[in-house]
């Protein structure tokens, strides 16, 4: 049966399995939004497409399906490349659909032309422009394809306005068709018994636990193989999740704002196996002595990220937990007793100068927050984060045991996603509780969407943590520009009359004993709500490892007296 | 040290764009690069030389991060493969009458040929690698080079390959099972 492009694609996105779509119509999409109406799939109309980008990408990470957004041409499709970018450096597999200008304009700087796919090039997996009808199908397959398979990210498909429109023959493709994309699976026998003698003659060997690990749904597997070894599992910012952090082989997070005990392990260590990681110069610090006696075995999907930062020993090529399944009953049981007991001394010393063991002085502190709505929610929300103090705060502080609850812009560390990430993943999970946590400074930034959770009816509890600072810009101002404040200084707008004006029920707190109560109260509220806590000002995350430094020179919180 | 790799990518619009972009996103400077279409009409090939300061890391970053581009087919890194390698030039010369014969005489040299002759220059033809197009270019410039142009290089390893794609950077051998099935 003839259909029109437009047509095409929603058929395409219902067999993808596609239920929500994040997005804002204008004239280079109007046939798209014309034909969405005869699908059942739910539209969200975002408040600025950027929103968009970023709750289609929380749907993915909460749900581990392939998210979608959706803009018009020229400034629609520029409003997501900062969304596209996050999904990127986060490997999330997220299909944005933008509207291009008829076929026949392009080149010839039509109203609301621009060269999307040219624009996100570098930012996307792979990128189409569609100019014809007959394309659509098999583009939309490869494109979902292209997400979610070997390392997942975002893919985009500019059409045309005239693709839209034509009318063509409906084939929906069996197979897709890429000579130029294999993703692998296992790794090479050789590799793996390479790997085994280097883990037979460790003595200090750490695990650190990837995004790779989530993406891989290598958990299970992960879990095995640490016990079975006894090796500890250090985890990076986007691992937390993975290996629960209860568990007595979990070292927590390593890396710039790390536990010391963790970043002394990887420093003292004799094998490194990093699994779905990609040596960040946030987890490692100066590679000059980054882990100096270490070998290294890196278990990885894409080979462009082996050898790239950190030369290692024995690179296996492969799905995560494919090559852990092979690898698994070629390892010996070892129980490493001196090394745990090792890490375990540098453990407690730490431990002494924990904020968590600080007493009441009448101020707010967010690692104390952070704790309170972790008891509050049994650790079980899932959370989301801005950028900055807090999202470190939350990272040290939430400590999780279930996977794929913590939605937080690693890579790219982009602000704003915080709000627009819970609503995304409220549609991933309507019956879990979602809350996100965010700074003053990133809040203002998609402070918008709130009008969309209320308009969807979101679920999501936001948590503003108001210390009047672009925080973690003034604490690099105050350790390393002598205190010189520059540009940190923000006016906030008074968020709880925000909230309310975007019909969202809002409580602001400033004493501690206030806030059991309003995580309460909170809780209790169907549908979107806010609280903001006046928090102190100038308070530091500690431990930090300033950037460029080797991963072992931590600045530590200063010892209280009393 | 300069590398050469070759990329057999699919023949569409945008492809070179993709392969261009990524030596400028990754910091690499390319030295040469030659496009041209195969026995396939579906398929293209590149030979392209890459300035790799760091050696065999750079190689290997280049490698896998074209093998990563989803229009490309296959990549290899031949700079240390037995290969076949080739250049062309063509170079205008300012001479008249009385000196052409001397520039016909370098040109028989380097078994190059006069492929033009005007009457107040020459072009001469060279096919040849780098070190031999650049030793007669020497030559012929106190002659009075006026305009050059070269094809870039272009390389074919010896023998027949089995025709295995392998992934960049792993020692041992991936066989086809190893490959995730093609199913979407
Ligand atoms: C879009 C964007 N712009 C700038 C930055 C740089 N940056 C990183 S953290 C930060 C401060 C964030 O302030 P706030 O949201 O109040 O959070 P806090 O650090 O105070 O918890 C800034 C400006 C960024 N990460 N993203
Ligand atoms: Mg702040």
């Amino acid at each position: 049966m003839k259909k029109t492009g437009a047509e095409i694609l929603w058929e395409c996105l219902v067999r993808e399995g596609v239920e929500v779509v994040f997005g804002y119509p204008g004239g280079a999409n109007m046939p798209i939004y014309d034909a969405m109406l005869s699908y059942p799939v739910h539209h969200v109309l975002v408040r600025h497409e950027q929103g968009g980008a970023h709750m289609a990408d929380g749907y993915a990470r909460a749900s581990g399906k392939v998210g979608v957004a959706m803009a018009t041409s020229g400034p629609g499709a520029t409003n997501l490349v900062t969304g596209i970018a996050t999904a990127m450096m986060d490997s999330v597999p997220v299909v944005f659909i933008t509207g291009q200008v008829a076929a026949h304009l392009i080149g010839g700087d039509a109203f609301q032309e621009t060269d999307v796919t040219g624009i996100t090039l570098p930012i996307t997996k792979h990128n189409y422009l569609v100019t014809r009808a007959d394309e659509i199908a098999e583009v939309i397959r490869e494109a979902f394809y292209i997400a979610r398979s070997g390392r997942p990210g975002p893919v985009l498909v500019d059409i045309c306005k005239n693709a839209q429109v034509e009318t063509c023959e409906f084939v929906y493709p069996e197979e897709v068709k890429l000579p130029g994309y294999q993703p692998v699976d296992h790794a090479p026998k050789a590799s793996l018994e390479e790997a085994v003698k280097l883990i037979e003659k460790a003595q200090k060997p750490v695990i650190l636990c990837g995004h790779g690990v989530l993406m891989s749904k290598a958990e299970e597997a992960l879990m095995q193989f640490a016990v079975k070894t006894q090796t500890p599992v250090a985890s990076t910012l986007l691992g937390l999740g993975a290996f629960p952090a209860s568990h007595e082989l979990s070292l927590g997070m390593m890396g710039m704002h790390g536990e010391v005990h963790t970043n002394l392990a990887i420093q003292n260590s004799d094998l490194i196996l990093a699994f779905g990681m990609r040596f960040d110069d946030r987890v490692t610090g100066t590679l000059k002595t980054y882990a100096p006696r270490a070998k290294k075995i890196h278990i990885e999907i894409d080979p462009s990220e082996v050898h790239k930062n950190v030369a290692v020993d024995v690179p296996l090529v492969g799905d995560l937990k494919t090559v852990l399944t092979d690898l698994i009953p070629l390892v010996d049981e070892y129980d490493h007793e001196e090394w745990k007991k090792e890490i375990n001394g540098w453990k407690s010393e730490a431990d002494a100068r924990s904020i968590m063991n600080w007493e009441e002085d009448g101020k707010l502190y967010v690692a104390h927050l952070i704790a309170d709505i972790w008891k509050a929610t049994g650790g079980g929300a899932i959370v989301t984060t801005d950028v900055g103090q807090h999202q470190m705060w939350t990272a040290q502080y939430y400590q999780l045991d279930k996977p794929n609850r913590w939605l937080t812009s690693g890579g790219a560390g982009t602000m704003g996603f915080g709000l627009p990430s819970a609503i995304g993943a409220w549609f991933a999970a309507k019956d879990q509780e979602i809350w996100t946590i965010a700074g003053d400074g990133g809040f203002q930034m998609t402070a918008a969407e709130l009008t969309t959770a209320v308009q969807e009816g979101a679920n999501v509890k936001v948590a503003i943590m108001n210390n009047s600072f672009l925080g973690m810009v003034r604490q690099w101002q105050e350790f390393f520009f002598e205190k010189r404040y520059s540009a940190v200084n923000m006016l906030a707008p008074d968020f709880v009359k925000l909230a309310e004006a975007h019909g969202v029920p809002a409580r602001r707190v400033t004493k501690r004993e206030e806030v059991d109560e309003a995580i309460a109260w909170a809780r209790s509220v169907k549908g979107p709500t806010v609280i903001e806590f006046r928090v102190e000002m100038e308070d530091a995350v500690y431990p930090m490892v300033p950037a460029g430094s080797a991963l072992d020179q931590m600045i530590q919180r200063p010892v209280r007296a009393g | 040290m300069n590398y050469t790799f070759i990329a057999l990518v699919e023949n569409r619009p945008g492809v070179l764009n993709r392969v261009a972009s990524l030596f400028r996103r990754r910091n690499f400077n390319i030295e040469s690069l030659a496009v041209g279409r195969t026995e396939n009409p579906e398929v293209s090939r590149m030979t392209v030389v890459v300035d790799c300061p760091n050696g065999d890391m750079d190689a290997h970053k280049i490698e896998a991060n074209l093998y990563k581009l989803v229009n490309v087919i296959d990549v290899q890194d031949v700079t240390r493969q037995p290969s076949v390698t080739r250049d062309l030039a063509l170079i205008k010369v300012k001479v008249g009458p009385e000196r052409r014969a001397e520039v016909n005489g370098l040109a028989e040299i380097f078994r190059a040929r006069i492929v033009d002759v005007a009457v107040d220059s020459v072009i001469v033809e060279i096919t040849g690698t780098e070190d031999k197009i650049e030793g007669m270019i020497e030559l012929l410039r106190p002659l009075g080079i006026v305009e050059m142009v070269r094809t870039g290089q272009v390389s074919m390893t010896r023998g027949v390959t089995d025709g295995v794609r392998r992934v960049p950077g792993v020692t041992g051998r991936y066989d086809d099972v190893s490959l995730a099935a093609m199913v979407p």
